[in-house]
């Protein structure tokens, strides 16, 4: 019996189903947010041990309660709305950036059917959702009526629309291999998929540059350094956040990690073949597919810690010149070569539209 | 069902309600807002009829990209409230004329038509084949019959695009730009060379 039947046979079909998924939203929603505190506390000792620091070592062993300690002095802070601001758009503002990083979890595979929402259009969810993303952070610009604020949001829009084009770009490259949008049918596309031994899109000699450009732009997408120019300390004190403090301030900081976050775990989905072990090699399937998962999106979340602790920030012109000039011709030239060459090598024979035809 | 029948009405109402304050609110930042509200629930009125593709192209393009370059321009733009509420009076009556007009074009339209009726419609409309999405759907109907109307649409949108750059392009003089090749492609030999000046002499640039 399925979770889902198991709340419907005792509280009846609406009732039930209701229960069901409010208790799997919850079980992934959880682990998602002690995982934002973990992962921050993972940062700052990534960047503190390639700095030669000693990083947060006091809160609880080995300092792993840092996070909840400055979590819980910002619940205990004053919520200070700015005179000038428009009240109700600078409230909504946090609340849209946290919610749409936690609804975008809802597709997001961990293992053969461990998965709240199997869309047929899963990965076009993704997109929409994270393209909505740039609402919080523009609404804030706005709303705060502080200079920092407005500027910090109007980059931060333009980044992020800029850099969705290419990344379009590359997850249709990806979908024509795999032939569908749904999450966990990608990542089965991906077992055996490289010389019927490896599995992953990454090893793929022509998904290899689509991989290297995903995570560039998946970097760029969650204001990560080295494009972190919304909230550049230097220039614009915090950019967008300037105005916000305690629990306003704590939902944007939590949904700008939890964004990283599925980031980190929507780059093994589409390249490093998701729960599948690296190699199509029986004894690797032992270990759970949620192992690998986890591996994997830990593996990048050390990549982008690692960027940020040795990358400098860029400027804004040769932030758009590299979206606009080099990643938007250089994935459309890409998708039409790898078009080209699965229709060369009769990739689509067995599709189920060409027996209409 | 009975949720089907719930949501629609949760959708339409929500829909018809932020249509009715985009053109009530008096920010235009507020309406903006509003628009996006909009969208979003047409979105949602697209997945009730089982078009998820649609309502997520729905989404992505006017809620991702349309709405927030609307956005960006009301934005920056310095806007004297006065003087936009001055007219009112004036306007109402031909806006109402209009709206009428259109108002009743719509009433004859719906009510004249009949579904798969001429074109084919009855076999195009109905459901997705077994063993197809949605997605797939679409794409073998866009791709196969209606692949020069396709064509046509994209040519349409290729030569507003090239309109749009052509109005807004502009050289601007005396600026400098930034080779990246060029500074790439630098070497010690064509950027420093040595020199040994002789006592009271200057080294030649």
């Amino acid at each position: 019996m399925t979770f889902t039947g198991f709340f419907q046979t005792y509280l009846g079909d609406g009732l039930g189903w209701f229960a069901a998924t409010l208790i799997l939203i919850l079980a992934i929603a959880l682990p998602v947010m002690v995982g934002v505190a973990m992962a921050v506390y993972a940062d700052r000792k990534i960047w503190a041990a390639m700095q030669l620091r000693r990083g947060p070592n006091v809160v609880g062993p080995f300092g792993l309660l840092q996070t909840f300690a400055d979590a819980a002095k910002l619940f205990l802070k004053e919520t200070i709305i700015p005179s000038g601001a428009s009240t109700g758009v600078f409230l909504l503002a946090p609340m849209i950036t946290f919610v749409l990083a936690l609804v975008v979890w809802a597709v997001m595979p961990f293992d053969a059917g461990l998965v709240l929402a199997d869309l047929n259009v899963g990965l076009l969810y993704v997109f929409a959702v994270s393209s909505m993303g740039v609402y919080g952070i523009i609404m804030s610009g706005w709303a705060s009526n502080s200079k920092y604020a407005f500027l910090g949001g109007l980059r931060s829009a333009a980044q992020m629309v800029s850099y969705e084009v290419s990344m379009g770009f590359i997850l249709v490259a990806v979908m024509l291999y795999a032939q569908s949008l749904n999450l966990s049918d990608i990542v089965m596309a991906q077992k055996g998929n490289v010389l019927g031994i490896l599995n992953g899109n990454i090893f793929n000699p022509l998904l290899f540059p689509m991989g290297i450009m995903f995570f560039i732009t998946a970097l760029a997408e969650t204001n990560r350094p080295p494009f972190d120019l919304p909230e550049a300390e230097a220039e614009l004190v915090a950019g967008y956040q300037v105005e916000y403090s305690s629990m306003t301030f704590a939902l944007f900081f939590l949904g700008e990690y939890a964004n990283i976050l599925f980031m980190c775990a929507l780059i093994p989905v589409l390249f490093l073949g998701g729960w599948l072990p690296p190699l199509d090699w029986a004894p690797l399937y032992y270990i759970p597919g949620f192992v690998w998962m986890l591996a994997k999106i830990f593996f990048l979340f050390f990549c982008f810690a690692w960027v940020k602790a040795t990358v400098p920030r860029y400027r804004y012109d040769q932030l758009m010149r590299l979206g606009w000039k080099v990643f938007l011709p250089l994935s459309l030239f890409w998708v039409v070569v790898v078009s080209g060459w699965l229709v060369f090598s009769g990739h689509f024979d067995a599709a189920p539209v060409r027996a209409m035809l | 069902m009975t949720t089907a029948i719930f949501a629609f009405y949760l959708f339409a109402t929500v829909l018809l309600v932020a249509a009715v304050m985009v053109i009530s609110a008096r920010n235009p930042v507020h309406s903006v807002l509003w628009l996006i509200v909009c969208f979003f629930n047409a979105a949602g009125l697209f997945l009730l009829l089982g078009a998820e593709f649609l309502a997520m192209l729905l989404v992505i393009v006017y809620v991702g990209a349309v709405a927030v370059l609307f956005l960006f321009v009301v934005m920056m733009l310095d806007i004297d409230f006065a003087t936009l509420r001055s007219g009112t009076a004036r306007y109402l009556p031909l806006g109402l004329a209009v709206a009428g007009v259109i108002l009743a074009e719509l009433l004859l339209a719906t009510s004249g038509w009949v579904g798969g009726d001429g074109a084919g419609l009855a076999t195009t409309l109905a459901s997705a084949p077994e063993g197809m999405s949605n997605t797939q759907w679409i794409g073998s109907q866009l791709y196969t019959r209606y692949l020069f109307v396709f064509q046509a649409a994209g040519l349409v949108l290729l030569v507003s695009m090239i309109g749009a750059i052509v109005l807004t392009h502009r050289q601007r003089i005396g600026t400098k730009r930034q080779d990246i090749s060029a500074q790439v492609a630098r070497t010690p030999a064509s950027a420093v060379h040595t020199a040994k000046p002789a006592l009271g002499q200057g080294v030649e640039l």
